[in-house]
């Protein structure tokens, strides 16, 4: 019969015009952003730096400025300055860390291979998303001050992801103290020990080499045994 | 042109409404009609029929087109040239903005070329995965195809925003597993960066078995309607052996009549152990394509069901393939897997280093675009939009 | 389908002036390919679309490739006429010598009635400047005729026979084929300075004031 097709149509929008008053199903409309969308837990967008702490997020971060994610980020959105010296890590070992690490947030594609790359777990991805700026490199040019946030935050928005990273972390560090202290214990045993001892002792970050039988620092825990050097005044 | 027999390979052939059976005419040009000037008019590129930034010069005699060239590139940022200077992992970010509905099936056609170029295995449960997702992202397509389908016959609103309420339903699928509604960079070599939870799997479960029952409301809506086949019957018919010769793919191709899908024909992946059917058309015009791409996405249906009750466990990804720093041995490889638009090929050149010293992209939208001249000529303007709409383009695609 | 080596054998012996070269392959794809001498090229894939036994009836894809000129250095000896009476000296001269590069066509064909593929062909131009002309497969398969424009545009390769060959994803105006390995972009459009790398070298030179590497730029 002619006109059955469009009748019946017209059926199926009156149901959907009706439903979308009574039926959650239908009613699908958000009121942002009065409403916040709630985030899934895997949604990424831009890296951040994971510091140890907040209270001194420069002295804590977990980038050794290695470049890695330099090299392989697919819009090349990463710079990456290493430092003259060298200071100590959160887990007190002496390490390069990153004078300067900006990520241009304008070219940046969100694509997390910086975060898939990075060997030390000091890179991961952001949630952040409302980060529109009038100004194209004041705004959108982010310095590490800007991207260093505390590993806090890190469990607050990937809460299984950071628990992941932090067993792992806190595994590979008992193991490094383990290695230390059998190499340790094996050099005590050696006849002349003296002088390597002492070189390492006077090297700048070996100042706290894991003596045998001490236990792990907690992932989060902060250990910052020298000052960190003085922050970069913050962009304007 | 030898075609293979519909019966022997498991094929299901559109069963359609005749329109004139109903007694609708569609309307047709006199032939006498047109013996003034000629009319040159550039349909687009800003246009919202055109799908994008993309142009048609016309040239009219009256109201029939008698001449049709398709002028497009102003999305052209020479991807191909960017994956030459980029790893073979930093190209994986940027296949998700080739076609950019289906970021899914470009990371895979992707991989696939990749792990062909290497010689690298994919996992058992990977394999699975992708097809999950390989599925769910022609239910997206097709979904929406049929949406902005009716937008260009003129129903304004209604189907694309019900077909849009259903693509936000397995966008959220995709962005709760890889991070991001669209632009995915899910898959890798070897396997899939994110292993599925039992919460998404489920949720997935429930998503594929609700979809059912949105299409049969779906096409009660449309399918019959006799405006639709009206105006969509017997509009910008496309012969099998033109379409073959033309190198058009996908559910344009089978509309015409050829069931060729390389689900079947390549047997990539773990496809050859699902039973699916492969659905054609009769006459390979417009309704074809839309009826086409409605019966396949009940055959994804069926295939999802069957991937989800069979999803096999292990690693998602063998940890012994490489991902950054691959160095492939100096060759080539072609790798291709039946996307939604239609057969989505890499073409990789390795000359031994870190990036590919040529990486080609066979876009299925651009290759189907050959023949719209073709089709477009002796209608009018507003059959070359709807002709347009049914071959289903994405400018990310065509223009690269 | 019958083995590369086969179909090869085959070619030449059905086209006897036609050269048909089997193109290794080292990757696991296997997938080895038949680099055909442009003159016969045509004639060739008719052929392979017409026999029953192969029906190449889709060719599915087309790619440029460009192997630009390659600088080849090599140590020439020459004996010269040494000391009065002593033996003739030998001189060992580097010589760089230029090995023209050319540009190829790869044609990926697959068979939709029989279901087998790819045959994969292969046609090389002369060079990279003035031979550039290859015969165009459009009249064979429909599907050439974008991808060989595209090719025409990209690499700058002149398919002969084409219906329409013109520039497809560039514009009317542009010159230069962007996808030839020796293409030199323009310095300065849409200048859009990243933190490092080249576009920042090239934004110092235009604009020295804009362009400090990672430093934020003062707010205006």
């Amino acid at each position: 019969m002619l006109g059955k097709g469009l009748l019946q149509g017209l059926a199926v929008t009156a149901k959907n015009l009706v439903g979308s008053y009574h039926d959650p199903a239908r009613y699908v409309t958000q009121e942002y952003p009065e409403v916040q969308p709630k985030l899934p837990e895997a949604y990424r967008n831009f890296p951040f730096l994971v510091s140890e702490t907040a209270d001194d997020p420069m002295g804590t971060l977990r980038c050794v400025a290695c470049q890695i994610c330099e090299k392989e980020c697919p819009p090349q959105c990463i710079y990456i300055e290493k430092s003259k010296d060298k200071k100590p890590d959160a887990t007190g070992k002496a390490q390069i860390y990153p004078a300067v690490f900006a990520i241009d947030t304008a070219v940046c594609m969100s694509c997390q291979i910086c975060v898939e790359v990075c060997p030390f777990d000091a890179i991961k991805m952001d949630q952040e998303f409302a980060i529109a700026a009038t100004d194209r490199f004041g705004g959108l040019l982010l310095n590490r001050e800007q991207l260093a946030k505390p590993n806090a935050y890190y469990h607050q928005i990937h809460p299984t992801e950071a628990a992941e990273v932090d067993e792992r972390l806190a595994a590979e560090r008992r193991a490094a103290e383990e290695k230390a202290r059998l190499a340790a214990a094996a050099k005590a045993a050696a006849p002349k020990p003296a002088v390597p001892a002492a070189a390492a002792a006077a090297a700048p970050g070996a100042a706290r080499p894991a003596p045998a039988g001490s236990t792990a620092p907690a992932a989060s825990a902060p250990v910052d045994p020298v000052p960190p050097p003085a922050p970069r005044p913050p962009s304007p | 042109m030898m075609l293979p027999d519909p019966a022997a390979t498991g094929l299901a052939r559109v069963r359609k409404i005749e329109g004139a059976a109903l007694g609708l005419r569609t309307p047709a040009f006199a032939p006498e009609e047109g013996a003034g000037d000629l009319l040159e008019v550039s349909l687009g590129p800003h246009h919202p029929s055109t799908h994008g930034v993309f142009r048609m010069d016309v040239v009219l005699d009256g109201e029939r087109i008698v001449r049709l060239k398709p002028v497009f590139g102003y999305l052209h940022r020479n991807h191909e040239k960017l994956g030459e200077g980029t790893s073979y992992l930093g190209s994986m970010p940027y296949t998700d903005r080739l076609d950019y509905l289906n970021s899914m099936t470009n990371n895979w056609a992707y991989a696939l070329a990749v792990e062909k170029l290497a010689g690298i295995p994919v996992t058992e449960r990977a394999e699975y995965v992708r097809v999950i997702l390989a599925e769910l992202s022609r239910l997206l397509n097709h979904t929406c195809l049929a949406g902005f389908l009716m937008q260009d016959c003129g129903c304004s609103g209604t189907p694309l925003m019900y077909a849009f309420r259903e693509r936000e339903k397995i966008l959220d699928l995709f962005e709760s597993l890889s991070g991001s509604r669209m632009m995915c960079n899910f898959q890798r070599f070897g396997g899939c960066r994110v292993d599925p939870s039992a919460e998404w799997l489920a949720a997935t479960r429930t998503l594929v078995d609700g979809y059912g029952a949105f299409l049969d409301e779906f096409e009660a809506l449309l399918s019959g309607n006799e405006i639709v086949m009206a105006r969509t019957q017997g509009v910008g018919r496309l012969p099998a052996a033109l379409a073959v010769n033309a190198g058009v793919t996908g559910p344009m191709l089978r509309a015409s009549g050829v069931g060729h899908d390389l689900r079947k024909v390549d047997g990539y992946g773990v496809y050859p152990r699902f039973n699916f059917r492969v659905p054609i058309g009769r006459d390979g015009d417009v309704y074809d394509r839309y009826m086409v791409r409605m019966l396949e996405m009940r055959e994804s249906i069926s295939i999802l069901d069957q991937a989800l009750r069979g999803l096999p466990g292990g690693p998602i990804l063998d940890p012994k393939a490489k991902q950054r720093g691959l160095r492939p041995k100096a060759g080539e490889a072609y790798g291709r897997i039946e996307g939604p638009k239609g057969e989505i090929g890499f073409f990789l050149v390795s000359d031994g280093t870190g990036n590919p010293t040529r990486y080609r992209v066979r876009a299925p939208s651009f290759v189907n675009l050959t023949i719209l001249e073709d089709l477009c000529l002796g209608h009018s303007v507003a059959d070359a939009v709807i002709i347009l709409g049914s071959i289903d383009i994405v400018l990310g695609e065509v223009d690269r | 389908m019958e083995s590369p080596e086969a179909l090869r054998d085959r070619l030449l012996a059905r086209f006897p002036g036609v050269s048909v070269e089997l193109v290794p392959n080292g990757s696991p794809s296997g997938q080895v390919s038949l680099r055909i001498s442009p003159a016969g090229l045509r004639e060739v894939a008719r052929f392979l679309r017409d026999d029953a036994a192969l029906a190449l009836d889709q060719c599915s894809n087309v790619t440029g490739l460009d192997s630009p000129d390659r600088e080849v250095v090599e140590t020439v000896k020459e004996s010269q006429p040494g000391a009065p009476g002593g033996p003739p000296v030998v001189i060992e001269r580097k010589q760089t010598r230029i090995e023209p590069g050319h540009l190829e066509v790869v044609y990926h064909l697959y068979s939709v009635a029989r279901r087998h593929g790819p045959v994969i062909l292969r046609a090389r131009t002369g060079n990279r400047t003035d031979a550039v002309t290859l015969p165009s497969l459009t009249p064979v398969w429909r599907s050439c005729e974008f991808q060989e424009r595209e090719v025409f545009d990209l690499y700058g390769v002149v398919f002969e026979g084409h219906p329409d060959l013109r520039r497809i994803l560039m514009w009317d105006a542009f010159a230069g084929h962007p996808m030839r390995k020796d293409y030199v972009e323009p310095d300065d459009y849409e200048w859009e300075p990243t933190p490092h790398g080249e576009v920042l070298a090239k934004a110092r030179r235009h604009y020295p004031s804009a362009a400090a590497p990672g430093a934020v730029q003062p707010s205006p």
